[in-house]
């Protein structure tokens, strides 16, 4: 056993936690969320040439090959910072996806371009259903001449509006299993007959409509295999819940850390209000809350890496952590007294982002319920 | 990163496995209700306790941590863990918690050689069962304020005093305790830390009993009681830093989650098995849910646990302080939450003791009156948040 992380694990750490610090102070992330675009191409471009984007990906794709865990790392340090960019779109979201299910030649010609850089992708898969389950893709592409035709509306799509590419969840088959005959398609983002609107959600996080009406493909345009598209989901989903995770938890981590420095500096009745109890007790029980969904994180994190089936600890890890970042962020505000209810309040960026990151990829009783499949109920 | 136990270590843990599968398959039926009340409450709870810790002396278990010299085997943090693990989750007694626990790492550190070989291999070979002998009527979270004297008087010490929350001194051998011998000195100073013979003439014990009158803990009365100078574990009036040393024991508190984990299969084994309104219960969202709940604590506990291991096994208590009370008081609250439950999905049977009416044996009526004991004893849960607060975020004391 060894639970810590190697060298080259913690230099990647300080590393982008320095990088995030000095390009993406808080009024830049205030300024982005403000932006139509909801990112900064600047600090897209130095992200990539630093190679993050290629952290995921063997090294025959264009990537470093190094181990699951080294993404972990650094999607706790965007989240500890808060680094508003397409990068869980398009390298864990979409890239994931491709490494898991994707042809030869779609790894290669995408997963080298995200790499190296090149596209931001978005993956569409929810809808106004918002199941997270299979049975809520009701996009169909039906057949048509040497392809397929797209028709119906996403939801919830982060980042299509900056997108050059989407992978679209749609229904090719009707059968009695909803998890078959799901299909992912490559689609231009620009394709005639999609209109792509921002959606206004709490974490300005560039959520978007995507209408596809009529939207033409050519069979090439199949991720892998057409219907099997649920089971690749699966798969790396599982990865990219872990890696969301990581960005609470850090967010977690800093909600804390400001929160306790607060405490300390904040003088009533003469003493600093870290002196009294019933903070010093709001801010043990948060502390809780973060050590505990570290271990979780990294626990499960490392399975997923080693692929060793984990999935009752993927959905107990993302259901604690969902609970555990809206529980720090809301008890910082807490204690941060009013000016943690403000928009130049920093607390309040995280608070935010909590409720967010719980709506991605599976809220608390979506991951309950898987917990209590796995129990065997 | 690495989380895989090492193949010696797996060996380790089948061989815990078997051992306890078989032996726990002799427990007397009161251990179904409740391990800590069965030891304690009843005559052959307690025999089990000690055959079953004589067994686990003589395979060494009980001083796996110990210096070879000590009869111990030097095992690692993780080996102890998974020793707790296992034993745990079979719920199985054996381990004198004060004597193993406390008593024995105490005396690792603080006793002279003669004192070591005197006291540490009946511990080992579990022929001796300690008692702490450190709360009194008005000294519980505030220890240091305790009162009980003890004065020199040739060869001995004279104690006079109360002590009270002893769990099981109505069995124990021997008891550990801190006394004050200089009574000019406040709090901390001059406390000293003795070993005595709980057959000692002068010792009375009075039984307190549970709400639902089992019976763990008690008051402890000295009158004139004569201990040997020569069980003074350290120097006079420095007893405080001892008890402050010895605290460097295994605290992952594991057992604590491998223990719940079994108890909430079992729980879980009863919805699939019980129909309410012609429906079994674990098909009922809301129950499902909230078992969920409990098992997914009873994973991040578990990975709590082990983050502490590690930590212990690298660098010793002072790295993990506040993880070890967040151990502590999570583990307690954790085993309360999933109590209440285990009542609440029971329904008008969740009030029904060990009986042919009870359901599950009685164990979670028999818990809900005596779990809230867990977030008082050995440090509340107060007094935990509170080590997290100065130790773990260094806010001001």
């Amino acid at each position: 056993m060894n639970l810590d992380f190697n060298e080259d694990q913690e230099i990647l750490r300080s590393s982008a936690k320095s990088f995030a610090e000095k390009e993406c102070p808080k009024d830049t992330v205030r300024k982005i969320e403000e932006s139509e675009e909801g990112y900064s191409p600047d600090i897209w471009k130095k992200m990539a040439e630093l190679g993050w984007m290629g952290i995921a990906f063997p090294e025959e794709y264009g990537g470093y090959g190094g181990d699951f865990m080294n993404l972990i790392v650094l999607m706790e340090e965007i989240g500890r910072n808060i680094l508003p960019s397409p990068f869980f779109s398009t390298v864990v979201l979409s890239g994931l996806t491709i490494l898991e299910g994707g042809t030869e030649e779609q790894k290669t010609e995408y997963l080298s371009k995200i790499a190296a850089g090149e596209i931001i992708m978005a993956l569409a898969l929810y809808e106004s259903n918002t199941s997270y389950n299979a049975s809520g893709i009701t996009v169909t592409a039906s057949s048509k001449d040497d392809g397929y035709v797209i028709n119906g509306t996403k939801l919830f799509v982060a980042d299509a509006n900056i997108a050059d590419c989407l992978l679209v969840a749609t229904r090719t088959e009707e059968t009695a299993n909803p998890e078959e005959g799901v299909t992912l398609f490559f689609v231009d983002a620009k394709a005639s007959g999609i209109t792509c609107t921002k959606m206004p959600t709490m974490g300005a996080d560039n959520m978007c409509e995507v209408i596809l009406d009529n939207v033409t493909v050519s069979k090439d345009a199949v991720l892998g295999n057409a219907g099997n598209g649920w089971d690749v989901l699966k798969k790396s989903s599982e990865k990219a819940i872990m890696a969301k995770c990581a960005e609470m938890v850090g967010g977690m981590e800093a909600s804390l850390e400001m929160t306790n420095a607060y405490a300390k500096e904040r003088v009533q009745y003469g003493n600093p209000i870290g002196k009294y109890q019933a903070i010093q007790h709001f801010l043990a029980n948060m502390w809780i809350k973060v050590d505990t969904s570290k271990n979780i994180l990294y626990e499960a994190s490392w399975m997923v890496g080693e692929n060793i089936p984990c999935s009752k600890k993927v959905s107990a890890a993302k259901n604690w952590i969902n609970e555990g970042y809206k529980f720090v962020t809301e008890r910082g505000i807490q204690i941060h007294g009013g000016i943690g209810t403000t928009r130049e309040g920093d607390i309040g960026l995280y608070y935010r982002r909590a409720k967010a990151a719980e709506l991605m990829l599976g809220d608390t009783n979506h991951h309950l319920e898987q917990v209590a499949k796995e129990m065997g109920l | 990163m690495d989380f895989n136990f090492t193949p010696e270590q797996e060996k380790l843990k089948r061989e815990f496995e078997t051992f306890f599968s078989e032996e726990m398959k002799k427990a007397p039926p009161i251990y179904q209700t409740g391990g800590l009340e069965a030891m304690l409450s009843h005559d052959e709870g307690w025999e089990f306790h000690r055959s079953m810790a004589r067994k686990l002396g003589e395979r060494g278990w009980l001083s796996l941590a110990w210096p070879k010299k000590y009869g111990g085997q030097e095992a690692s943090v993780i080996d102890q863990v998974i020793f707790s693990e296992v034993r745990g989750y079979h719920k199985a007694p054996g381990v004198d918690i004060f004597g193993i626990g406390i008593v024995a790492p105490t005396l690792l550190v603080a006793a002279s050689e003669e004192q070591k070989e005197r006291f540490l291999p009946p511990i080992a070979k579990a022929e001796v069962m300690y008692c702490q002998g450190w709360s009194e009527p008005n000294a519980g979270s505030d220890l240091a304020s305790l009162t009980t004297k003890a004065v020199q008087d040739g060869d001995d010490y004279i104690i006079n005093g109360q002590k009270i929350w002893t769990s099981g001194a109505h069995r124990a051998d021997m008891m550990f305790t801190l006394v004050r011998t200089n009574p000019n000195e406040k709090r901390g100073k001059g406390l000293t830390y003795l070993l005595l013979d709980m057959k000692t003439p002068g010792i009375t014990i009075r039984p307190i009993e549970n709400m639902d009158r089992t019976h763990m803990f008690n008051e402890v009365f000295f009158d004139d009681v004569r201990v040997p100078i020569a069980n003074r574990i350290g120097n006079e009036n420095e007893g405080w830093a001892i008890t402050r040393q010895s605290m460097n024991f295994e605290r992952s508190s594991v057992g604590v989650f491998s223990e719940n984990m079994r108890t909430l299969e079992e729980l879980v084994q009863f919805t699939k098995e019980v129909k309410r309104d012609g429906k079994p219960l674990s098909e009922n969202q809301v129950i499902r849910n909230k078992l969920a709940e409990l098992s997914t604590e009873l994973e991040i506990g578990r990975a709590l646990a082990y983050k502490i291991a590690w930590m212990q096994q690298k660098g010793g208590l002072f790295m993990v302080a506040s993880a070890a009370s967040a151990a502590k008081v999570f583990g307690s609250e954790l085993a309360q939450r999933l109590t209440y439950l285990g009542c609440e999905i029971m329904g008008m049977y969740g009030q029904v003791a060990h009986s042919k009416w009870a359901k599950l044996n009685g164990k979670f009526t028999s818990d809900y009156q005596n779990c809230l004991g867990h977030n008082i004893a050995a440090g509340t849960s107060e007094i935990q948040r509170n080590l997290i607060a100065w130790v773990g975020l260094g806010l001001p004391r």
